[in-house]
């Protein structure tokens, strides 16, 4: 059942919020040993959670947009009580004393928060596989990555655990894990989503977003957790959009930039899905426009030197001092080395010493100044783009799930893997991955769709019109 | 003291001032020094993992307000990151401003007639308090360590002298003159011994003539007499150590005050790296014209103004007097000399009794502006003596009320001349001998006989009085 169909069901008072929350119990259960999809399973937190949406219904308030509808939480993101780890042992055991934004508008909107998902260690991957707590199996081939680092998230959708899911997009962390299991996954213009609450990777880069089985549900959850919020001063001041009600907008009259860049490099089957969602959305009377933007090519370099930087601030704090692990040691500066080189894994290490190298003193406008500059040329090259065209298509991943281990020995291949993912995130824009054909092995294929900062409504449509057609309506 | 002759100092000031708003500088705790530890804290203060900042708008006014007061220019500026490991530090980086600050540029004006630049006065976020238990209360071989947090993100405003001053004692005026623009301001309480006003001295010395020699940074001299004593030392050692042959390190240095001398704290080669970049999770400050215009209409005169004012008040002022008036600047009471000024009243006793009464009470707010005007005028007439005006002071600034009324109910209702030259001449009578001593013209029996006028009349006498009828009957 989708997200929609349940919270009517549930408003209407014909379903049981309860009943959805031990149905969903019921399904993590029968999975999650296999698939490691939750860290944590919120049991109580869930069954109070559907409970106050039933007294709700009983009493006739209103129980909410998402009323009843079971949610999974990315383990980035706070919820007061609720153990959160970031998938790292430093933060093991540490319960937040304060929800994030994203969370008390969910509860607000009687959402049912299921628990927490995995995740690579603090978002650094891009299949789960960094997770300190051991990797999330794939449900359509467990023998395969979910993707990542929202890998635990986009399992939970793929699997039927929950309807919907909440990760959170640094550099392709919610759209390659969609494309990879098969959903849809939402990557809002940066300042859409408060960040409050979202523990920090890189945070010029960090966006939450929605997971769900189809274009509907993701624009309804999209819309609850939107709008501006006091708490996080990069948050855009205005309300929250309308994107349900432009659902079935279409594409007519529109133009689509077929990027030569976001298509080169990929698997030939790959290639073929996305030309083949350009011909759907001419057919629905859209213009296709191949086009190249050779900025682009850039976006992986200026990546991994901004985010990294970023991150060597945001994780500084993870020294033993006030929460979560602490090695102790003879002084002070002692502990704060045994706690971290115990705490973090390999790719956090790996990224914090590349993104303190990249902010030093002597190295600061080779490596850091120069990838802003970069960044800036992106910006102004996405700008453009869009002064011709409305939206721009291409793949969201260069394969379909990929196989355990295959990537982990060799970081630049697992770091291609969002090539065309990142430059969105390096311009604050939106962009979305929608389920569009298979490939090798029965496997789902993710073509992703972009826009201009603000332009989810157009994306949304656009997806629909690709899901409508992938369904054969 | 003086520098051997050829020699002289070169010193620039980075004055750190914690700012009086209502609430921290990115969350809604309460900025308040005092509080049980710990207690003034949320999941932004505390750096808490996914907890972001936002700016506090009176931080900023306060900012600019000081910016003006110093002529320097606002401009539109930016916010980073200052990278390094601190156990009071919860992000474990500061937020501060580097390369744009709000107000750049500008000057203060000293009472001696110099005048020192200011290069920048910027915010940033204050740390929490470290209290290192052990043998040496500094973190280096504490046995344990307690932190703070409530002071974690007070605003700060760090203001950067140029290195224009030239000697301990210009220094010393430099900042007693800034602490009292601060508090003028508003932003500041100027409390040093609080620590909400902290001093880093960068000292150097040079043969005159030559270019600036290589300083030496002095950190967190916490009152003025440290700050005047740690740079004489500072800059005796350098000359001291040049012309001994050798040459002057650019190190970190403690002040210890006991000890009264300057120590290395850290050398330049171990100076922090502090990668510092753009705070990605606050947006570009750019108070627009209408706001710096509020910003300007607030602000009152500044401290330099204000004593010019009450000078001309007072005619000529002897050192104590202007002391006393920099006392009522800093404590904003002027008002009570004004108002005593411009109903005619004595305008040297109204100085003091704001700046010795007024200023212990700490709390003003009961005492009516036309009861201290009536109280001055009743001690300046001699209806009452400086003892008892201060006790009907007390008594209006515990309770409030009417002077008179007051002088009334606790008996302070003068005697007449004619009770006292009777009480006097009784006196006399009785001490024969102390009268001989004080007519053969030893003055000093006067206190003798003023001690027993006041023991026979329980303190309700004129001293004054006591004095014209003792000289009237000599």
């Amino acid at each position: 059942m989708n997200a929609i169909t349940m919270a009517e069901g549930v408003r209407a008072g014909e379903l049981s919020a309860t009943t959805l929350a031990q149905e969903s119990l019921e399904a993590i259960r029968a999975r999650n040993d296999e698939l490691n999809v939750f860290l944590h399973i919120d049991e109580d937190g869930a069954m109070a959670a559907a409970a106050r949406v039933d007294d709700a219904v009983a009493r006739g308030a209103d129980p909410g947009r998402l009323a009843g509808v079971p949610i999974a939480l990315k383990d980035n993101l706070c919820q007061v009580g609720v153990p959160t780890t970031c998938s790292s042992r430093i933060l093991e055991g540490w319960r937040p004393p304060y929800s994030a934004t994203v969370v008390d508008r969910l509860l607000g909107a009687g959402a049912v928060p299921m628990g927490k998902t995995n995740l690579d260690e603090f978002a650094m991957g891009s299949s789960t596989e960094t997770s300190a707590f051991g990797p999330t199996r794939n449900p359509l081939d467990p023998t395969r990555v979910p993707g990542g680092s929202s890998g635990g998230s986009a399992a939970a959708v793929a699997a039927a655990m929950t309807p919907l899911a909440l990760g959170s997009d640094t550099g392709g962390s919610i759209r390659q894990p969609a494309a990879l299991c098969g959903i849809v996954g939402v990557k809002p213009t940066y300042g859409l989503v408060s960040r409050y609450g979202l523990i920090a990777f890189a945070s010029s880069l960090d966006q939450i977003g929605p997971f769900a089985a189809n274009v509907a549900d993701a624009a309804l959850l999209l819309e609850v957790i939107a709008g501006h919020d006091p708490m996080d001063s990069t948050s855009l001041p205005e309300p929250s959009p309308n994107l349900v009600s432009h659902l079935d907008d279409g594409v007519a009259g529109q133009r689509i930039g077929l990027v030569r860049e976001l298509i080169d490099g990929a698997d030939a089957e790959i290639v073929d899905a996305v030309e083949r969602a350009a011909a759907v959305l001419a057919a629905a009377g859209a213009t296709i426009v191949e086009l190249s933007i050779p900025e682009l090519r850039l976006g992986l370099s200026a990546y991994y030197l901004i985010a990294p930087a970023e991150a060597s601030s945001n994780l500084a704090r993870y020294d033993g001092v006030r929460y979560g692990l602490r090695v102790d040691a003879d002084d002070v500066a002692a502990m704060n080395e045994a706690t971290r080189t115990a705490g973090f894994g390999a790719e956090v290490k790996r990224r914090i010493m590349l993104g303190t190298y990249a902010l030093s003193a002597g190295y600061y406008d080779a490596y850091y100044g120069q990838a802003l500059k970069v960044r800036t040329q992106m910006r102004d090259a996405f700008r453009r783009a869009y002064e011709d065209v409305d939206l721009l298509l291409g793949a969201t991943t260069p394969s379909v799930a990929f196989t355990f281990g295959s990537k982990t020995n060799d970081p630049m291949a697992m770091y291609l893997s969002d090539v065309f993912t990142i430059p969105t995130n390096l311009a604050g824009e939106a962009a979305l991955s929608v389920p569009f054909g298979r490939g090798e092995a029965d496997l789902p294929i993710g073509v992703q769709l972009l826009g201009p900062g603000r332009s989810e409504a157009r994306l949304f449509a656009a997806a629909t019109v690709l899901e409508d057609a992938e369904r054969g309506s | 003291m003086t520098l051997p002759a050829g020699w002289e100092m070169v010193v620039g000031l980075e004055v750190h001032t914690e700012l009086r708003t209502a609430t921290k500088m990115f969350c809604g705790c309460a900025n308040a020094f005092g509080a049980e530890a710990n207690t003034n804290v949320c999941p932004v203060c505390l750096g808490l993992p996914g907890s972001l900042p936002v700016l506090n708008k009176q931080a900023v006014s306060m900012a600019m307000a000081i910016g003006m007061a110093l002529h320097a220019t606002i401009a539109p500026s930016t916010f980073h990151r200052k990278n390094y490991f601190y156990p009071d530090m919860p992000k474990d980086f500061q937020i501060s401003q580097y390369d744009l600050p709000i107000n750049s540029g500008g000057y203060l004006d000293l009472p001696d007639g110099s005048r020192v630049s200011i290069e920048r006065a910027h915010l940033e976020e204050d740390t929490g308090k470290s209290t290192h238990l052990g043998v040496s209360g500094r973190i280096h071989g504490a046995e344990r360590s307690l932190v703070d947090y409530n002071r974690s993100g007070v605003p700060l405003v760090e203001i950067v002298s140029g290195p224009d001053i030239r000697s301990a004692a210009q220094a010393r005026l430099y900042a007693s003159e800034l602490r009292a623009v601060l508090i003028a301001t508003g932003a500041s309480d100027g409390r040093m011994e609080e620590g909400s006003m902290r001093i880093d001295a960068n000292v150097s010395v040079r043969r005159s003539g030559d270019p600036f020699g290589t300083r030496c940074e002095i950190k967190n001299l916490n009152s003025l007499r440290s700050l005047h004593r740690a740079i004489e030392f500072e800059a005796e050692r350098q000359v001291a150590l040049i012309e001994g042959g050798g040459v002057v390190r650019q190190e970190t240095r403690h002040w210890d005050e006991t000890v009264g001398a300057t120590s290395t704290m850290r050398v330049k080669e171990e100076a922090e790296d502090y990668r510092y970049f753009r705070e990605p999770d606050l947006v570009d400050l750019a108070p627009d014209a209408d706001w710096q215009r509020s910003v300007a209409e607030s602000l009152g005169p500044m401290p330099a103004e204000r004593r010019a004012a009450m000078v001309a008040l007072l005619g000529q002022a002897s050192d104590a007097q202007r002391d006393a008036i920099d006392v009522v600047i800093d404590l904003g009471l002027e008002r009570y000399v004004h108002a005593t000024a411009a109903a005619g009243g004595d305008v040297a006793i109204a100085v003091a009794r704001v700046a010795n009464e007024l200023a212990a009470a700490g709390d003003v707010s009961k005492l009516m502006e036309d009861a201290f005007v009536a109280t001055v005028a009743m001690e300046s007439r001699g209806q009452l003596s400086a003892t008892q005006s201060k006790a009907v002071l007390a008594d209006l600034l515990a309770t409030g009320g009417d002077p008179v009324a007051v002088a009334a109910a606790k008996g302070f209702e003068q005697l007449s001349d004619d009770s006292l030259g009777d009480i006097v001449a009784t006196l006399i009578a009785a001490h024969p001998d102390e009268w001989a001593r004080f007519c053969a013209g030893d003055d000093k029996l006067a206190q003798f006989f003023i001690g027993l006028v006041m023991r026979e009349t329980r303190g309700r006498a004129n001293g004054k009085a006591v004095i014209a009828e003792l000289h009237a009957r000599r």
